[in-house]
């Protein structure tokens, strides 16, 4: 079972209390933007085998937004950061860089 | 191929069984071929039949980088149905169902079809109406489905409990055509059919590059080599997005995990397959006698081939109230697959940037019972450089251009 800590209460909270939310970081595209931005924006998602940002909602605790650097190849979790991050965080990456020397970095 | 008859069992039975062949070969892979299909599952090898069987097209390679049938084809819980709101999906998935109703005289190989009746339960007024619907819309399309009422479900299913506190049973739609088949058989009838044309299936052998020049594949480099190829086609389901990385391009496909799991076996007890998509539990007996168990994905991505135990607790706990007797049963195997999910549920059977490669896969959780129609239709794709009928609405273009096969919402989440 998946257990994520809370960066907002600091509940390391399992699975039943979390709702996953999809890809982190994605970059919006609105009106103006060409359609292949959109499609991208829509519908294209990078599903790496390895090392994923992705959103959770701390739905059965505090009801807050965070993001969650996991691997979808062991289900290792690297660490948890609040929502309101525009990219990851150095103390992530390097969290990642140490457990996965050949990660390629965040793109 | 030698071909499996009650003759041939009489023959064998007279010297030992000494005269068994292989039901196919283990080839080393040529420098290069006409078609590579990538994944030698149901889906890969049905593509690599109908090229053969259709288009006379035989110069063919499934490569597989595990064992035949060892991911989703072996993984599923064998459901078949057609029952479809959508027309392109209908379409599709009857094409499948009739093609499974030949399939063991087509293949020489029994996959234990039985069209054993599927029922899809109708838990909530909202499914009521939903159901009523597809019902109404089956008729059109010509795909026989009926809405039964719940003393008929009680007729046909004896061990349901129709007066559930929180999932009454309010009605059903009604398949009568709809069963399950072998799963494994499948694999292995369109295997050992692929080898008797002289394809090759050569199993342990990843793909670990795609090769491309002027926006055509030349070729795959795999973990024997590399192989030369003028088609490729991709049908590796929860990998797409791997593979299809590997050739330069991305899709709208997201990889998570979904389980089953069966029961100690017992006494048959239910010879229909029923559905509760309320409660994402989809159960059926298999011929040993288990209760066959099929539940609802993870919600996030996954490629480990197993799931969250609540899932499938949340799974059981509604399954005991619509059948109470299974309550004292005993599970004994649980397992995940890795099933690809696009934006809108609905498979993809298209071009791609690149001009000879093309894709099959997204079909999330209701591959099994496509494999069939989803071949026939890939393999025109391959053959002609175009889709035919039943594949037009399948292409990736229409992420883009917003012609979605809304599934999701029409067939309840289950597929």
């Amino acid at each position: 079972m998946l257990i994520l800590e809370c960066p907002h209460c600091g509940i390391r909270a399992e699975e039943t209390e979390l709702a996953p939310g999809g890809e982190a970081h994605l970059k919006r595209f609105g009106p103006g933007s060409s359609d292949q931005e959109f499609e991208d924006y829509m519908f294209a998602r990078k599903n790496p085998k390895g090392v994923h940002f992705e959103r959770w909602r701390h739905a059965y605790g505090c009801g807050k937004w965070f993001i969650a650097a996991r691997c979808t190849a062991t289900l290792e979790v690297f660490g948890t950061y609040p929502a309101q991050t525009a990219a990851p965080p150095q103390h992530i990456i390097d969290a990642v860089k140490t457990r996965r020397p050949g990660w390629e970095g965040y793109k | 191929m030698r071909r499996y008859s009650v003759f041939a069992i009489a023959r064998e039975a007279m010297r030992h069984h000494t005269g068994w062949e292989r039901a196919w070969a283990s080839p080393e892979p040529r420098a290069s071929y006409d078609v590579v299909i990538v994944g030698a599952g149901g889906h890969g090898l049905a593509t690599a039949y109908y090229l053969g069987k259709n288009f006379g097209i035989t110069n063919v390679a499934v490569i597989e980088k595990g064992w035949l049938g060892g991911g989703n084809t072996g993984r599923n819980t064998t459901i078949i149905r057609s029952n479809y709101l959508q027309d392109p999906s209908a379409a599709i998935y009857d094409k499948a169902l009739s093609l499974y109703e030949n399939l063991s005289q087509d293949l020489n190989y029994n996959v234990m079809f039985s069209p054993r009746g599927l029922l899809m339960l109708a838990q909530t007024h909202h499914e009521v109406r939903g159901y009523l619907r597809t019902v109404h819309a089956n008729n059109l399309q010509g795909v026989k489905t009926e809405w039964i009422g719940p003393e008929k479900v009680k007729e046909l299913v004896p061990i349901i409990n129709i007066h559930g506190p929180r999932y009454p049973i309010l009605g059903a739609l009604y398949q009568e055509r709809g069963g399950t088949a072998r799963h494994d058989a499948v694999a292995w009838g369109y295997a050992r059919a692929c080898s008797a044309m002289g394809m090759h299936i050569i199993q342990q052998c990843e793909v670990t590059g795609v090769r491309s020049e002027g926006g055509q594949v030349t070729g795959v480099d795999t973990t024997k080599g590399h192989i030369g190829c003028k088609k490729l086609g991709i049908v590796v389901a929860g990998h797409s997005g791997q593979v299809a990385a590997m050739a330069g391009f991305r899709l709208p496909v997201e990889s998570m995990a979904l389980q089953a799991l069966v029961s100690e076996p017992i006494k048959p007890c239910m010879d229909v397959v029923v559905m509760a998509n309320t409660v994402h539990g989809y159960m059926s007996q298999s011929d040993k006698g288990e209760m066959v168990i099929g539940g609802g994905t993870d919600g996030f991505n996954n490629y480990t081939q197993r799931g969250s135990f609540h899932h499938i607790e949340e799974t059981l706990r509604a399954l005991i109230e619509t059948f109470p007797m299974i309550s004292r049963l005993k599970m004994l195997r649980q397992w995940g697959g890795i099933v690809d999910m696009t934006g809108d549920r609905s498979p993809l059977i298209s071009k791609t940037p690149l001009g000879n490669c093309f894709i099959n896969c997204g079909w999330g959780t209701g591959g099994f019972k496509a494999i069939p129609g989803s071949g026939w239709a890939m393999a025109e794709l391959v053959a002609k450089g175009e889709p035919g009928p039943l594949a037009a609405e399948f292409s990736i273009d229409r992420f883009k251009e917003g012609r979605f096969i809304d599934e999701s919402v029409a067939a309840g989440v289950a597929h």
